[in-house]
């Protein structure tokens, strides 16, 4: 049985401190190039298949960004 | 599997808490007070406690904590957390009385009535937030400030010789008797932030038994006043601030 | 009939505080005002109505104990001396500026700096011009029996929750430590939480489902609504301006002149104008009961034809700065005072109006 996982980012409210990609395991999330409306530069997904929800970005994210979804496949 | 497919309210594990409000925190990018706010609040979601918690909010960065905190909350005086939250908890012994204080504030300014609260072990957690420098006034020098670390009033870096030495409140506080529970901990890990979660956790539950003042620091970070970018400041956390105020339990129940 | 009891002015503040159903007293030693605190300890106050009293451990302490308890709606106090007065400014400042309720007692000592414990008025600016920081008012009452120091307990803990707002009792030595008989009351029952949580929707009772939270705070860092939020307290201010002036007139009447004083001055001023009216002058005295509000209106209309007016306190002259607002300065205005801890003669006083303004 595997894990797969996915997020659900706040992008407007993220302020791209860029905590949460120390805490990812599978190199699942990075910076965006492109910047918010207050001027970060956002997470995103850059390699979504690799994500396991194991929610370390959620649990590092000081701004409550990120929703987890799991599913057992 | 599609993301689609992923996405789905039953596939849902982690989302931010309905004890924290909307509202965006005025904290700088990476700063632990968003961590520790929302471990707070997932606490008090978790023991469904949010209609008998009342939080005491300090001056420092998190002055504006009860904007943050779907709680009823009160903004003390520089260093007076402890006075009000004595008082609250002896008015209202049903209530969970939480204080969140920084360091300048608990440390500097506020040592006599943190010291006195915890001395005669009043039935309070309160949670403390060292991140060795005053952060709202603009990078200052404050009691845990490390040998040899410039701030704004520091600049040639602390001289312990004319600006005394960093204070070890936590360690003080474990020796009195009124003290039932202390431990130091920081938010920089995932493991070291569920750790955390469970400290805080700890912390409520002595209330709940009346075991006398449940206290948390959490060792954090200051990105802007230590001029640093947020991962590196969590880097420098770890190799100069650990050292010096070292994580773990000062003081835990014997029958625990 | 009710109970009488002799006692002490400061054990009569105790006294009142436990049978009119105060829900906390949180306080520090300091002469000469302890038998409050000493009392309080020894009733048991918890015991018969669950109050709480706690010494803390400073007056910076007890004022944000007060401070935290007031967020509750609870009916909390303190109570202290000049110098430790000094020290609760900060906290009464935040109070005002959150518009909580509460009282705070100060039984006047000489000053400045640890002066002296011997009764003095002199903390008359503190009280009614602010003390501490940001445009704000202590209602302020002034007893001068020991009666009233007991029934203003019950008054003070009326107008605080009424204006949430913080009331001052400006007592001296004399009436903290003089021994007179008092009419007590029954014991009262305390608030109930449910109670609280009903009447005071600012109060911090924990958060439900049915409301938004509350935040108790005198922060507000934009501008424009922090102005706002003066005008609101100003408004308030003139509200009780408008209501709540008391004030005591012995043989006005006829008089020629005035003596105007409060607390143990207005009793020793009675005296002198005993003694003044048994050598054929007229004297009349105003005894301002709130010093904030202060009875400028009343003083300007009952000495609207006088001679003269004389403030007799025991301060260098403060009382006297409000008085000479009030008449504006149309009718002379002279002080008589002693300070350091000395208390005027009656006879002292009428020297002082022979010489000051005949």
């Amino acid at each position: 049985m595997a894990l797969k996982g996915s997020l659900v980012i706040d992008t407007e409210k993220c302020k791209g401190c860029g905590v949460c990609i120390t805490g990812c395991p599978q190199n699942v999330i990075a910076l965006a190039k492109n910047v918010n409306a207050k001027g970060y530069n956002y997470l995103e997904m850059v390699d979504e298949d690799a994500c396991v929800g194991c929610a370390n970005c959620a649990v590092l994210c000081p701004d409550g960004v990120i929703e987890v979804y799991r599913v057992k496949i | 599997m599609k993301r689609e497919d992923i996405v789905k309210p039953e596939n849902l594990i982690y989302k931010r808490t309905s004890v924290l409000t909307d509202n965006v925190m005025h904290y700088c990018p990476g700063c632990g007070h968003g961590v520790i706010h929302r471990l707070i609040a997932e606490v008090v979601d978790e023991m469904g406690i949010q209609d008998k918690t009342l939080i005491v909010a300090p001056v420092g960065c998190s002055v504006l904590a009860y904007n943050y905190f779907d709680l009823d909350a009160a903004e003390a005086a520089h260093g007076r957390a402890p006075a009000l939250a004595t008082a609250m908890k002896r008015l209202r012994p049903d209530q969970f009385v939480l204080t969140y204080q920084g360091d300048g504030d608990l440390a500097a300014i506020g040592t006599a009535e943190t010291i006195h609260a915890c001395n005669r072990g009043e039935n309070i957690t309160m949670i403390f937030v060292n991140n060795g420098i005053y952060g709202m006034t603009g990078g200052q020098m404050a009691p845990t400030t490390l040998e040899g670390m410039k701030t704004a009033t520091s600049p040639y870096g602390r001289d312990l010789s004319t600006m005394g030495n960093p204070l070890k409140i936590t360690e003080l506080i474990a020796q009195l008797p009124g003290s039932y529970y202390v431990t130091r901990q920081a938010v920089y890990t995932p493991a070291l932030v569920r750790k955390c979660k469970k400290a805080i956790r700890n912390a409520f539950e002595y209330q709940k038994l009346n075991k006398g003042t449940s206290f948390v620091e959490i060792v954090s970070n200051c990105n802007s006043g230590w001029k640093l970018p947020p991962v590196k400041a969590n880097q420098w956390l770890e190799e100069h601030m650990l050292p010096f105020f070292p994580l773990g339990d000062l003081k835990v129940p014997e029958n625990k | 009939m009710k109970e009488l009891k002799l006692m002490k002015g400061n054990e009569a503040i105790a006294e009142a505080a436990i049978r009119c159903g105060v829900d906390g007293y949180f306080g520090y030693p300091i002469t000469p005002q302890s038998e409050i605190l000493e009392h309080l300890m020894s009733e048991n106050p918890y015991d018969k109505t669950g109050m709480v009293v706690l010494q803390a451990e400073s007056e910076t302490a007890s004022i944000n104990m007060v401070y935290g308890g007031a967020c509750l709606g609870k009916k909390v106090m303190t109570s202290s001396s000049s110098p430790g007065i000094s020290l609760m400014q900060e906290g009464l400042s935040y109070m005002a500026g959150a518009e909580l309720p509460a009282l705070v007692v100060n039984v006047v000592r000489g000053g400045p700096g640890l002066g002296t414990i011997q009764p003095s008025q002199a903390d008359y600016f503190q009280t009614v011009k602010g003390g501490g920081h940001g445009d704000y008012r202590l209602i302020t009452l002034a007893p001068a029996f020991v009666q009233e120091m007991y029934d203003f307990v019950e008054l003070a803990f009326e107008l605080a929750f009424k204006y949430r707002n913080p009331v001052m009792i400006l007592s001296d030595g004399i009436i903290g430590q003089v021994m007179e008989k008092v009419e007590v009351d029954d014991y009262k029952s305390r608030w109930t939480n449910e109670y609280i949580r009903e009447q005071f929707p600012w109060a911090m009772t924990g958060k439900t489902a049915d409301r938004p939270h509350r935040i108790i705070t005198s922060l507000e860092l934009e501008a424009s609504r922090q102005e706002k939020v003066n005008l609101r307290l100003q408004s308030k201010y003139k509200d009780c301006e408008a209501q709540e002036v008391r004030y005591e007139t012995t043989q006005c009447e006829d008089a020629d002149y005035f003596i105007v004083a409060y607390g143990s001055s207005a009793r020793i001023s009675q005296k002198a104008v005993e003694v003044a009216r048994e050598n054929g002058i007229k004297v009349g005295l105003i005894r301002p009961i709130t010093l904030w509000p202060f009875p400028s209106k009343a003083i300007q209309e009952i000495t609207a034809k006088a001679k003269g007016i004389l403030c007799v306190e025991m301060s260098a002259g403060q009382l006297i700065e409000d008085v000479k607002l009030a008449v504006e300065c149309k009718i002379p205005v002279e002080h008589f005072g002693r300070f350091g801890g000395i208390i005027p003669s009656p006879a002292e006083v009428v020297e002082a109006l022979h010489s000051k303004l005949m």
